[in-house]
């Protein structure tokens, strides 16, 4: 499999890295010849008692979750899994992180090592198996959520976790404002809160952890309707309603951020720090009220037209750019690998 | 002076720096209490916690602001003079060595909190703050700092940003890079970058993630945005004791493989017990080959329940002996012995090196004998000290510097100690960085393509390689007079030979 990817990429013509493709809708349309990675796929090595699992790029989420299921562990960033077929070289790529991103940790934070292929089809190893590793630069966490830019990633060791023992989940009746406040509130203190949603003037909390922790925090937060926990899994893989629109912004803001008067709908995650907005409003307004409170924000879903006209990402301050582009020519000097998907200047 | 283009071929050679233009640059950007050129005001400088490693450099200098750390990273740039970033000098890899003709850029007059935000749960502080300095400001708010490397007293977060540092309570939460959101730094062409920010995500790639463990090799700090975390209302330790190191290795795994995360997992040897109990009076039980020390922290009920939960998996172990702490001046007693490791062991031995690999949990045991065999065959003693519950073991060889030969020994059994860690799945620093000290033992754990691909990553930001020179990444040429030793698939080439 490696040997025909390096001769893909030895051909030296512009490639679009793919897995299921679950994903193509992200960043900038995609562009080039399509290098499918499925073929590359299986559980290299899981070990459950050194929390960590290494599988190849075109491995399905789901079998690696089936198998961290078995021995009750999972991958607590929780990527969404917007297919059955979502790879996880794909999730790496993309760096996207479910509910549970605001107490576990982002799914960079879970990468202990990758191997990728260079623009020059070179085998490059960063990174292990260990939890604490400094030895060269932390290359690996560079590549989560590079969108396949720096090279073509061929496996990916993770860190997995134990599952929580106790879960629960409670629902208020809040406005927005309130929400925002009292989950910020919360975060201050000694809570299992490990995910968070305010839709329509309702906030859902998730507990996790000792079934003495999640029992006590009930008390602790007040008297909620007590909800089923499947809620979850449907915002984590993106499949309510709310995200069947054409139009999708996902602005990144710091959680104390106070409402945002945008034109739209609003479905709020991460304890008020993720902010998905329905809106049709322009891009520049969007973009600069999220500027505004020290934020970005990303058109995530549009249509072709509108992706045509409007960056997927926030402009970078021109500083930032140059070693975007430096780093870019470091891996791939030759412009290979998912050209424009992140920045139309590498 | 000519510009030079950064090779990752050789070692760079800046013998020809002006002194006297030099000086006169900085004295322009830099107030005069600010600048350090005499030998006796430079002499402090002239190594970091590594003391085995000295030099003197040309300049010290200490800007007391952002302006000034560009003055002098832009007047050193167009000279050509290569400059260290250092912090309160607590690194034990020789990270902020000074290069003999070039400039220490000390930031440790910039100490101040700017801003601590209970609500935003973040504090914007100066790379020269203390890690315990936030955690106490951030006291009085229920909240604290995560990471807490053993030298939190002194060390910087500004150093703490350029090594990733860790700390006991490191599995549960966090590396530096899991607790920091923002960096704001400065490039030596003197350009001011934002790196993450005060949001979760942030636009493009992760430099943060890269800017932090670089060793002050892309960028100098000048502020950090951190995490602060809610303190959890009660946290209890469990001390077990254990008749073979081997029982103790396998109960690490046992408590994880139980669905457990202790807030903090560590291990110490016969030796290190012995070592340190004289100095702290701990308590700890003398005759057991190996101790461990399993924190729980949280609620008082979830403590409860997962102390009942790690005794359990610890007596069936095989731990000869259990002890729970039963209030906080006990929980704090089990630990200094712990904390307390490195100066214990300064006190039974004129001098100690301390190493710093991880390698897989499982494989503890395996490293502690071979660390046995290594002692008789260098004549040394050794003590150990381990995270155990990430695998990052500090071994402290004991030697005599007055002792002619004995650090070239010390040496070669830290080498062969680390070229082991790769062997067996694992890294040669799990903390500590690299610096000066283990940039041969760079050579064993990556290949020359993966380094040459470090020194691209370097010279995306500093082309001319003028920051923290020949430190933390090995010049393809230093591997090659080191011997090429790349472990290969966990296998040396030639295992049969003898190698250092």
């Amino acid at each position: 499999m490696i040997a025909g990817f390096k001769q893909r990429i030895l051909e030296g013509k512009p490639l679009c890295i793919r897995g299921a493709g679950s994903k193509d809708f992200y960043g900038n349309p995609p562009q080039g010849e399509i290098l499918d990675t499925r073929t590359h796929s299986g559980i290299v090595a899981y070990e459950p008692t050194e929390l960590y699992v290494t599988a190849k790029c075109g491995t399905p989420i789901a079998e690696i979750e089936a198998a961290l299921a078995a021995q009750g562990q999972f991958l607590a960033f929780e990527p969404p899994r917007f297919s059955p077929d979502s790879t996880v070289g794909g999730a790496v790529a993309a760096g996207l992180s479910g509910p549970r991103r605001v107490s576990a940790g982002a799914l960079r934070d879970f990468v202990l090592g990758v191997k990728l292929l260079d623009g020059a089809a070179r085998e490059l190893t960063f990174g292990g198996q260990v939890m604490k590793n400094v030895a060269g630069y932390d290359v690996s966490r560079v590549i989560a959520g590079s969108l396949g830019t720096l090279g073509l990633i061929t496996e990916v060791s993770l860190k997995v976790l134990p599952q929580p023992v106790a879960d629960a989940t409670l629902r208020f009746e809040m406005a927005q404002a309130v929400a925002l406040d009292k989950l910020n509130r919360w975060a201050g203190r000694p809570l299992p809160i490990v995910a968070s949603a305010w839709q329509n003037d309702v906030l859902t909390i998730r507990l996790a952890g000792a079934r003495a922790a999640v029992e006590a925090a009930k008390l602790k937060v007040g008297v909620g309707e007590t909800a089923d926990g499947t809620c979850w899994d449907v915002l984590r893989n993106q499949t309510a309603d709310f995200f069947k629109t054409e139009t999708l912004w996902r602005l990144s803001v710091p959680s104390t951020a106070p409402e945002l008067k945008l034109p739209g709908e609003q479905l709020i995650e991460w304890g008020g720090a993720l902010r998905w907005l329905k809106s049709d409003a322009p891009a520049e307004m969007i973009r600069a009220a999220a500027a505004a409170v020290g934020g970005s924000a990303t058109l995530y879903r549009a249509s072709a037209e509108l992706k045509a006209q409007v960056d997927a990402f926030a402009p970078l301050p021109a500083p930032l750019m140059a070693l975007h582009q430096n780093l870019k020519a470091a891996f791939d000097p030759q412009g290979i690998f998912n050209p424009g998907r992140l920045y139309k200047e590498f | 002076m000519t510009t030079r283009s950064h090779s990752h071929e050789r070692d760079q050679d800046f013998s020809d720096v002006d002194r006297a233009a030099l000086l006169q640059a900085l004295a322009a950007v830099l107030p005069a209490a600010a600048l350090l050129a005499d030998h006796e005001d430079l002499k402090p400088y002239e190594c970091d916690g590594l003391s085995a490693y000295r030099r003197v450099p040309l300049a010290v200098a200490l800007p007391e602001d952002e302006a000034q750390v560009v003055g002098v990273l832009k007047a050193c740039h167009r000279l050509g003079v290569p400059v260290v970033a250092r912090g309160a000098g607590t690194g034990l890899s020789g990270g902020a060595l000074p290069n003999e003709h070039g400039v220490v850029l000390s930031l440790a007059k910039m100490k101040r909190i700017l801003k601590l935000d209970p609500y935003s749960r973040t504090a914007v502080v100066q790379p020269g703050v203390r890690n315990l300095a936030i955690s106490e400001a951030a006291a009085p708010h229920g909240l604290y700092y995560a990471p807490d490397p053993s030298s939190q007293l002194a060390c910087t977060i500004g150093g703490n940003i350029a090594e990733n540092s860790g700390g006991v309570h490191c599995l549960k939460y966090g590396l530096t890079v899991h607790n920091v959101l923002r960096v704001r730094g400065v490039t030596m062409a003197g350009e001011i970058v934002e790196f993450g920010s005060a949001a979760l995500d942030s636009p493009g790639y992760d430099l943060l993630a890269l800017l932090i463990g670089s060793e002050g090799l892309l960028a100098v700090v000048t502020e950090v945005t951190v995490k602060l975390v809610p303190k959890p209302e009660v946290a209890r330790v469990i001390m077990a004791s254990f008749d073979a190191v081997t029982k103790a290795g396998a109960a690490v795994a046992d408590i994880i493989a139980a669905g457990i995360i202790p807030a903090g997992l560590e291990m110490m040897d016969k030796a290190a017990t012995r070592a340190v109990e004289p100095f702290v009076k701990a308590g700890y039980d003398l005759n057991a080959e190996a101790i461990l020390l399993a924190e729980s922290d949280g609620t008082p009920e979830e403590v409860e329940e997962e102390i009942a939960a790690m005794r359990a998996v610890l007596e069936k172990s095989g731990a000869s002996e259990i002890r729970v702490s039963t209030d906080d001046a006990e929980r704090l007693r089990f630990w200094a012995g712990r904390k307390a490791a490195f100066p214990a062991v300064g006190s039974i031995s004129p001098d100690y090196y301390c190493m710093d690999g991880t390698i897989p949990r499982k494989r503890l045991a395996e490293m502690l004998m071979a660390i046995a065999e290594m002692e008789k065959k260098y004549g040394l003693r050794c003590v150990n000290v381990f995270h155990a519950g990430d695998g990052n073991l500090h071994p402290l060889i004991l030697y005599d510097a007055n002792v002619p030969g004995q650090l070239e020994r010390t040496e070669a059994f830290g080498a062969e100690i680390l070229a082991l860690t790769v062997q067996l799945g694992g890294t040669i620093t799990g903390e500590h960085g690299v610096g000066f000290e283990k940039i041969g033992s760079m050579c064993v754990q990556f290949a020359s393509d993966e380094l040459a691909a470090f020194h691209r990553v370097k010279a995306a930001f500093d082309p001319q390689g003028l920051l923290n020179p020949d430190k933390a990444i090995p010049t393809l040429h230093r591997c090659a007079e080191f011997g090429r030793m790349h472990v290969h698939q966990g296998q040396l080439s030639h295992p049969e030979l003898e190698r250092f």
